[in-house]
Order: C-alpha cells, then structure tokens, then sequence
C-alpha cells in the first residue's frame, strides 16, 4: 500500500519509472487538469504551463501526427493557434510526424519519436516540453520514458481525457482553451517588461 | 494526394523533407510501379534486414506494386518481415504468430462497415513459417470463407530469424543449422492448397522477374476486392541460413526456377479471368 502520494516531478526518475496510474494519479474530472499528480482547476493549470513555458530555457513543443496532419475539419485552425503559443512563448517546435521506430535511428536535430523520445531531448537541451496531438498511447509511453531518462518538464495539451504522465495535463483541450494559455503567455510577458 | 495527406499550414516549415517527399513524390496515387523505381519515395527505404536478403527485395518490389498504398492496410505477423514492416510508411498491423489472416479477415469485414464508399486492400504480408505451419488454419480458413483479402507469402524456405530451422516450405532434404539432419518430407504445395480451398487468384512468383511479381500483387488485389481470396507466393531466399553470398540471391532465384524446384506458376478463377479482362479493355480504351 501507498505511503506517500505519487508526485509527478521532473525526472531522471531512472530505468522503467513506473506509470503515474500504477502509483495511484488518475486522470482529472472535466473541466479540472493535473498538475504533478494534484487535481486542479483547469485556469490553474493554465498558469502553470504559462509560467513552466516562460521560465524555460530551451521550451519545445512536440506536435504529434493529430494535429500536423490536416485530416479533419478544424485540425488547420488548431494548428495555427499552436504555433501562435509557441511563437508567444519563444518556444521552438520539433515534429512528431509519426510513430514508426525508424531504423537505425531519426534525426533528433529536425524530430522526435515516442519509442525514444530522449533523443531528442538530450540532442537539444530542451527542459520544457509540450506535447499536443500525440495519439494517447504514444503519449503514454513518450512521457514515462522522458521522466524516466531526463530532468525535462512534461505538459500535455489533450483533447480527450489527458496524461497522468505528464507533469502538467490538461484534458478536453480545444482551439478556445489554446487561445487562452496564449493570452496568458502574453499577459505575462507584458507584466515581466 | 493532397487531399489525402496533407500538413497544417502552420508546421509545413517543420515537417522533415522525408515526409514532404512521400506526399509530392510517393508512390501515392497508384500510378508508379517497379519499373519506376528509384525515381519516386519508395515506402521502404532503410531497414535491419540482413545484406542481401530475398525477402527484403520482394517486399520491396511488392510495395512498389500496391495499386492503391493510400488505401492499403497490411497485416503481417512474427518474422524477418516483422523488422521490416515498423520502417514502412504503410499503414500495417503485426499480429500474433499464425493469427495474421484472421486479424485480415476481421479487419477487413470492418473497413467495408466502416467505409462503404472506399475500396480498402487489406494485404496480408507474412513468411513461410507464419502461413505454413503456424498459422495455415487461418490462413486456410479465411480462403473457405472466402474473405476478400490478398495472402501473400515470403517464402525464405526457412525460420530465419531464430537461428535456422526447418519450416514447412524447406526443401526436403534441407540442412540448415537448427536442422542438421536434413529435412525428412517435401516442401508443401501451398498455391495448389488454396486453389483446392477457392482462391480465385493464386500465384507462385519470384523477385528475379519484377514485372511479373508485379503483376502478380495487382492481379491478386483487385481478385480479392471483387470475387474472392487470393493468394501470392514469392521465393525469398535467405542467404544467412542458406549460407550463400549476399549477392548470389538472384542467382540462387534463377537456379531454382532452372532446375524445376520452385516453378513460378498461375491458377485464375473463370471469375477473376473475367474481371481481368475486362479490366484490361478499359485500360487499353
């Protein structure tokens, strides 16, 4: 039986770190997000990743296959308000184009694979991360091992039930709520001039 | 295939160049084939499969054959192909050892649910142990049933990828490390098998002749999206465990096909033989 309650931190947590779910964090309720493993309100967590983007050195955002692709209907308009936060919050974006682990390796300068995401990571320096558009699975595993292997800060913009995995998760996430943490962004950057 | 893949304007700056070439210059659209290779983005390109490997020209050659990759799903199981398939950028789905053909059938039965209006080619892709031995009641089973999917075999003669032994399709008398005694029993006729079970297309094919591998893909998918099973065999050989120079495997092909023991063959269903006819006038106006 659990002790303490699981926290969500910045890792190198080590060798296979367990699944934030098999230490007890579920995902949030509606309208709620996580922050380290604690439920919160989701303009809360809206903050934290304002204020986790901002205090970066190197943040990158990690696009995955459902949101570069414009397969559906409102994916373009998703997209363009992503790099509109990234550009907010001086962030770079590297690719997650699909999930094949290519052979023998990928280029972690120009992208980043879920099947070993630490790649990319070290290759860059990167210290914040944010995934958006990543299929839950590979998100899954993605995360854990980046705890796992590196000391990057986690967020994951989902649009359906969030990651447990991430060290900021926010669930239910649409192009209103991507909106919102950009003018968050800016409204910070205004008050730190 | 714009249409079809396309990426958000907003990341078109970041997407690496590999992905823009399969989109502006891949085989998407059906209209390239394995005489154009090494003009367009192949869907295959870098892979751990051993120098030299038969089955990684054949599926080489059999990707550059799919009439329709965009709307193709290929199911594959446990072996050498297996470390293939990952790298391919072609939707497909590994399935437990033997189990490949029905994981195809159920696939199949629900893409027609789930997307009536657009042909969906679900190509099984497996080795020789896979549709043989291990799996030939599901493989034999879906060809009763008369599943409308396209089985297609990389007969390396062997199970390459655990140390070399025997499989159904080795040759009898076949020494290979894992079997040093020699195979006792013939190689099994599997394309007469799925003619005697209702295949309305079956081929027996080589990596030695492109053009009729080729042909022989595309006879055995478009059988399969209008009267019935199909079933393509393709000799792979394995120079790892036959022990051969990784630059004989063509040689090897030829020497085979001389000497009478593999015999590249054709059975057509009245059916198929219509379709393919008709098919053919359309084409030629």
């Amino acid at each position: 039986m659990l002790t303490k309650r699981y926290e969500v931190q910045k890792g190198p947590e080590g060798y296979l770190p367990p699944a934030a779910a098999m230490m007890g964090i579920v995902p949030s309720e509606p309208g709620t997000s996580l922050v380290e493993g604690q439920m919160v309100l989701q303009e809360t967590a809206m903050e934290k990743v304002a204020d986790a983007l901002l205090q970066a050195k190197n943040p990158v955002f990690f696009p995955g296959p459902l949101i570069l692709w414009a397969w559906k209907e409102g994916v373009e308009e998703k997209a363009q308000a992503i790099k509109e936060l990234a550009d907010a919050a001086g962030a770079k974006i590297i690719p997650m184009p699909d999930y094949r682990p290519k052979y023998p390796m990928i280029n972690p300068e120009i992208e980043i694979n879920p099947n070993h995401p630490n790649l990319t990571i070290w290759h860059n320096n990167i210290d914040v991360c944010l995934f958006v558009g990543v299929h839950c699975h590979y998100a899954n595993i993605a995360l854990k091992l980046i705890r796992g292997g590196t000391d990057c800060y986690t967020i994951a913009l989902c649009a359906e039930a969030g990651h447990e995995d991430a060290m900021i998760s926010l669930r239910d996430v649409g192009l209103d709520q991507i909106r919102q943490i950009t003018e968050i962004v800016k409204k910070r950057k205004e008050t730190q001039k | 295939m714009r249409n079809l893949f396309q990426v958000s304007a907003a990341f078109e700056d970041i997407m690496p160049a590999e992905y823009k070439s399969l989109i502006e210059n891949g085989p998407f659209g059906g209209d390239k084939g394995v005489t154009d290779l090494g003009t367009f983005k192949e869907l295959l390109e870098e892979h751990p499969l051993c120098a030299g490997c038969g089955l990684a020209l054949s599926l080489r050659l059999i990707l550059a054959s799919l009439p329709n990759p965009e709307h193709t799903i290929i199911v594959g199981s446990t072996g050498c192909s297996a470390l293939a398939f990952p790298q391919a950028a072609v939707h497909n789905i590994h399935s437990l050892f033997g189990n490949q053909n029905a994981v195809a059938s159920g696939l199949k039965r629900a893409l027609s649910l789930r997307f009536p209006d657009v042909v969906k080619d679900v190509v099984v892709i497996a080795g020789d142990g896979a549709t043989a031995d291990i799996g030939l009641d599901m493989v034999m089973h879906s060809w009763f049933r008369q599943e409308r999917i396209t089985t297609i075999m990389l007969d390396n003669e062997a199970y390459a990828n655990t140390g070399g032994q025997e499989s159904g399709m080795s040759q009898e008398g076949a020494v290979l490390n894992m079997a040093p005694k020699g195979k006792n029993f013939s190689k099994i006729s599997v394309p007469e098998l799925a003619w005697a079970s209702g295949c309305a297309y079956v081929a027996a094919v080589t990596p030695a002749n492109p053009r009729k591998l080729q042909s022989a893909v595309r006879r055995g998918i478009l059988a399969a999206r209008e009267t019935g099973s199909s079933y393509i065999q393709v000799y792979s050989p394995c120079p790892t465990n036959y022990k051969f120079k990784p630059n004989q495997t063509i040689e090897k092909v030829k020497s085979r096909e001389k000497d009478g023991t593999y015999q590249v063959r054709e059975y057509i269903s009245d059916e198929a033989q219509l379709l393919f006819d008709r098919l053919e006038e359309v084409k030629n106006g």
